[in-house]
């Protein structure tokens, strides 16, 4: 670090600075050009990283000012999250345990990936640890540079020293003849002008700049991304996410999980394009749309219908945040069934009745004609294990009855097992047959339920994001300083980017041996 | 309507490839007229650039929806990204080399693109939105920036390399041309099979399915645990010689391993046929076209086209892609294969610029970065598409 700070132009310079703030003299003579140039991005100024070196925090915000440790933030992020796309997350793969299915499916490697957490990584602590120090990072870089920077830029004196110009990456010195300087620098500061340049004039000294507002973009584009990650954090409070799912068969009220909502399904369809369906591939579906109205349960507990819609995919249904979105269909789910009652003698229909699947009690009376039928016992998913009947599961995916058929006016009826799907030998005795004559089928919607408060957050950082990186690199930051001392003029010029169109810029204003010849 | 567009295909195709060819020959010639001929060369390509458009209006006339919906749509939109992107960049540097390097790219991506199906077809549902045209192309014509940079780059390797200066990097400089040898030589593979109509199809169980996995290239390498249908012969050659391994679950994953196969077998072929007839390595090959650039320009360019595509790529592949996927899967993020590759290109892209404008990193070190850059668009193009199966499962 520099001892002495102060400049020959006589200003006293803060510790740490590299060019004096005045006239811009480079405060140590043994400076490289390369550093110099370096140095032009934040002028040459004193950053309190450079400058403070002692205290805890002191050392904490030098780390996370470092660019150095940005960028080995930034590489380490991206490769963690390359790792974790060699094998699915745990959200992909077709298991619900994961503990075996990585081993089973992808071997030692895939254990590994597992038990490093690999498989869950964008939710485990360490990434989460790594965004937050990029996120700290972002900070304390931009505060680091741009403080600094925005004073120098304020405070900038037209007349430069020499040595100051002469180091720049362009720089030009001609000689002028006596009594011409004002004459030059009026014409050079018209054709800037006619450049649109913003140009300022002192005696004998000229500084013409443009576009400084793309100095900011970085640095708003570095806010943006900052909102950006509040918004993430703020995804944690209670309330502002909500991530769930429900299905709701065709006619069914349920629910919303997580809600005093409810939603009930007036139809779920597919729709197939019609020049598919006698294809090869199959047919490709075109729309899956489920109707819904989404109700409020009120005070004295009656649903009141807030809001109902047309759920398409890519259109979800929105009332105040709370998003339903069309995300499965299944079609053909069993609800009930249509049965008939024979007479076995006669072989004479009886009549028909159906059972809701939905709604089964033993107290249930079905009425065929003088007969009525009462179900004695139900399995939604029939299977006979060690001679006794038992259900597999609730899915009524082999549903099966135990009737009793009685007579009118008859204390005790007859048993008859009905089996879908299998014509099952009931007694002999038995004076009546149930069989299946149908079945009620429906479709159902899977809908997923979302709440993410944190959207706007997002969309606004996202936007400020773009404002400062469209800032940043479609425009450009170039400024001009002509002295002229001793019959000498001194032209130094400086852009943070694009030194081309900078040159050929200066080319058609006189300078013209700027460009080199290549790029003529 | 399907005649002209399939014509309007092939006529931005032959516009691009002659382009390229006086590109060339605009780099190779050193008198005076080359001026004129640079300009036919750049007409040319603005003319593929318009029939390029031509082809995309036909189809979105006929299937109703914007072309970028598969891969063969969506390499080709790629191919037209880049080809603008250079339009653009050409509009600043006047660099007729960086054509001659841009061009014949530009028709590589366009045979890769034919190389996979290309007949329209209808949108599934998730694909039904604005978006789907909004978020694909910002993200494309990033990405076409990018490639301008990655080209500039190369052009800034084989300049330093093919002088003499940076012989330390020769071996990885021609690694990486030998790489792109590699694609060249897979859609002249393809291209050359699918016009003599080669036909392989197997049997494979994914799940509970039954799932035919077609070839259009003689397959080296079959489905895991499958039977085969059909295989023509080829040369007498009957094929598999092996099975893909089990954990390439990607939709199609063993006939584009089997593509990817036929690439690096075809690509070192060429190589060595070329190595056989001109004792020279490529960059040594390409070093005369290169000479009298000036590479500080080269670097500039190169960064130009990084500058000028990572706010595009900013708003298209992450911003844009975040409102759609909020759309459509109910979550603005999802950490999709394809989601985290982008995430992964554009934290890589951000570690440049910083490297860049914060360390200092120009020349080689910067060069070398837009190449590497390059390579994850490509693997998240390529490699994500075979290995994995994720959302944007296209084709």
């Amino acid at each position: 670090m520099i001892e002495n700070t102060k400049c020959e132009c006589g200003h006293n310079n803060p510790i740490g600075t590299v060019l004096c703030e005045h006239c811009g003299r480079p405060l140590d003579e043994g400076y490289s050009n390369e550093k110099l140039d370096k140095e032009m991005r934040y002028e040459g100024k004193a950053r309190r990283s450079l400058t403070y070196q002692s205290s805890i925090i002191d050392q904490v915000w030098n780390f996370f000012s470092s660019v150095k440790i940005a960028i080995v933030l930034i590489v380490i992020t991206l490769i963690m999250s390359g790792i974790g796309t060699i094998f699915p997350q745990e959200q992909f793969i077709p298991s619900s345990s994961p503990n075996t299915y990585y081993e089973q499916t992808y071997g030692t490697l895939g254990k590994w990936f597992y038990q490093l957490g690999f498989s869950d990584m964008y939710s485990t602590w360490w990434f989460a640890t790594m965004m937050s120090m990029i996120g700290i990072s972002l900070v304390v870089c931009s505060l680091d540079r741009v403080i600094p920077l925005y004073r120098a830029l304020k405070n900038q004196k037209v007349t430069k020293s020499t040595v100051f110009i002469e180091r720049q990456r362009i720089s030009v010195q001609q000689a002028v003849s006596e009594g011409e300087n004002t004459n030059q620098i009026d014409e050079l500061a018209e054709k800037l002008s006619s450049k649109r340049y913003h140009v300022r004039k002192e005696k004998d000294a000229l500084l013409a700049e443009k576009g400084r507002f793309s100095r900011w973009g970085p640095y708003i584009n570095h806010i943006g991304l900052i909102i950006f990650l509040v918004g993430i954090l703020l995804r944690y409070l209670p309330g502002w996410n909500l991530d769930d799912y429900v299905w709701v068969q065709e006619g069914q009220t349920v629910r919303v999980p997580q809600t005093q909502y409810y939603v009930k399904n007036e139809g779920s369809t597919v729709e197939y394009y019609k020049e598919t369906e006698k294809s090869q591939k199959g047919p490709v579906v075109r729309k899956y749309r489920t109707k819904a109205v989404l109700y409020e349960k009120n005070g004295s507990g009656k649903l009141i219908p807030v809001t109902q819609k047309s759920i398409l995919v890519n259109d979800p249904l929105d009332y105040q945040g709370l998003k339903l979105y069309q995300s499965d269909f299944r079609a053909g789910d069993l609800t009930g069934l249509n049965l008939s009652i024979m007479d076995r003698k006669t072989n004479q229909n009886l009549g028909v009745f159906s059972v809701d699947l939905s709604n089964i009690t033993s107290s249930q009376i079905y009425k065929v004609g003088n007969l009525q039928v009462k179900i004695k016992d139900y399995y939604p998913d029939f299977a006979i294990e060690n001679n006794v009947p038992v259900t597999k599961s609730q899915d009524p995916n082999r549903p099966a009855f135990l009737f009793e058929t009685m007579e009118k006016n008859q204390p005790k009826g007859e048993n008859s097992l009905v089996i879908s799907g299998m014509d099952f030998p009931n007694p002999e005795t038995n004076k009546y047959n149930i069989q299946l004559a149908g079945f009620d089928m429906v479709n159902t919607a899977g809908l997923m339920v979302r709440i993410e408060k944190s959207l706007y957050i997002y969309l606004f950082g996202g936007i400020v994001s773009m404002f400062g990186l469209v800032m940043g690199f479609y425009w450009q930051h170039r400024r001009v300083w002509v002295r002229i001392v001793d019959g000498k003029l001194y032209m130094g010029a400086h852009t943070n980017k694009n030194w081309f169109a900078l040159r050929r810029e200066l080319s058609q204003i006189g300078f013209s041996h700027l460009v080199k010849e290549t790029e003529k | 309507m399907t005649t002209i567009m399939n014509n309007l295909l092939y006529g931005t195709f032959i516009f691009y490839f002659v382009s390229a060819i006086v590109f060339i020959v605009v780099a190779t010639n050193t008198k005076k007229r080359s001026q004129r001929w640079g300009k036919i060369a750049v007409t040319l390509g603005i003319a593929g650039v318009v029939i390029h458009i031509g082809f995309m209006i036909t189809r979105i006339v006929i299937g109703g929806h914007f072309p970028t919906s598969n891969m063969f749509e969506f390499i080709a939109f790629l191919c037209f990204a880049l080809v603008v992107a250079f339009i653009v960049i050409f509009a600043i540097y006047r660099s007729y080399v960086l054509g001659a390097f841009v061009m014949p790219l530009a028709v590589v991506l366009l045979a890769y693109a034919a190389v996979f199906p290309r007949d329209i077809q209808p949108l599934i549902p998730a694909l039904q939105s604005h978006w789907l045209y909004i978020h694909v192309t910002t993200a494309a014509l990033g990405q076409g920036a990018f490639a301008v940079a990655f080209v500039a780059g190369l052009i800034y390797l084989i300049y330093q390399v093919g002088s003499g200066a940076k012989q330390k990097h020769a071996k990885y400089l021609e690694m990486t041309l030998v790489v792109m040898v590699m694609f060249l030589g897979f859609s002249i593979a393809s291209l050359l099979f699918q016009t003599f109509g080669y036909q392989a199809s197997f049997t494979h169980q994914i799940e509970d399915n039954q799932i035919v996995e077609e070839y259009h290239l003689p397959p080296i390498v079959a489905p895991n645990d499958s039977k085969a249908v059909e295989v023509s012969s080829f040369l007498g050659f009957k094929g598999p010689l092996f099975e893909t391994p089990s954990w390439m679950k990607g939709e199609h994953a063993a006939s584009k391993f089997n593509s990817v196969i036929w690439g690096i077998v075809v690509g070192l072929i060429l190589y060595a046929i070329y190595r056989l007839i001109i004792r020279k390595n490529l960059y040594q090959l390409l070093y005369p076209l290169v000479k009298k650039l000036d590479p500080e320009l080269l670097d500039e360019i190169s960064y130009r086209g990084i500058a000028i595509g990572y706010p595009l790529f900013t708003l298209g592949a992450l911003i844009f892609a975040m409102i759609w996927a909020n759309e459509a899967w109910g979550r603005p993020w999802g950490w999709d294969p394809k989601e985290t590759w982008a995430f992964i290109t554009w934290m890589f892209y951000s570690a440049y610029l910083h490297l860049r404008l914060s360390r200092g990193w120009v020349g080689m070190k910067s060069a070398w970065l837009a190449v590497g850059g390059f390579v994850i668009i490509m693997v998240n193009l390529i490699v994500i598409n075979l290995v994995i199966s994720g959302l944007h499962s296209y084709a």
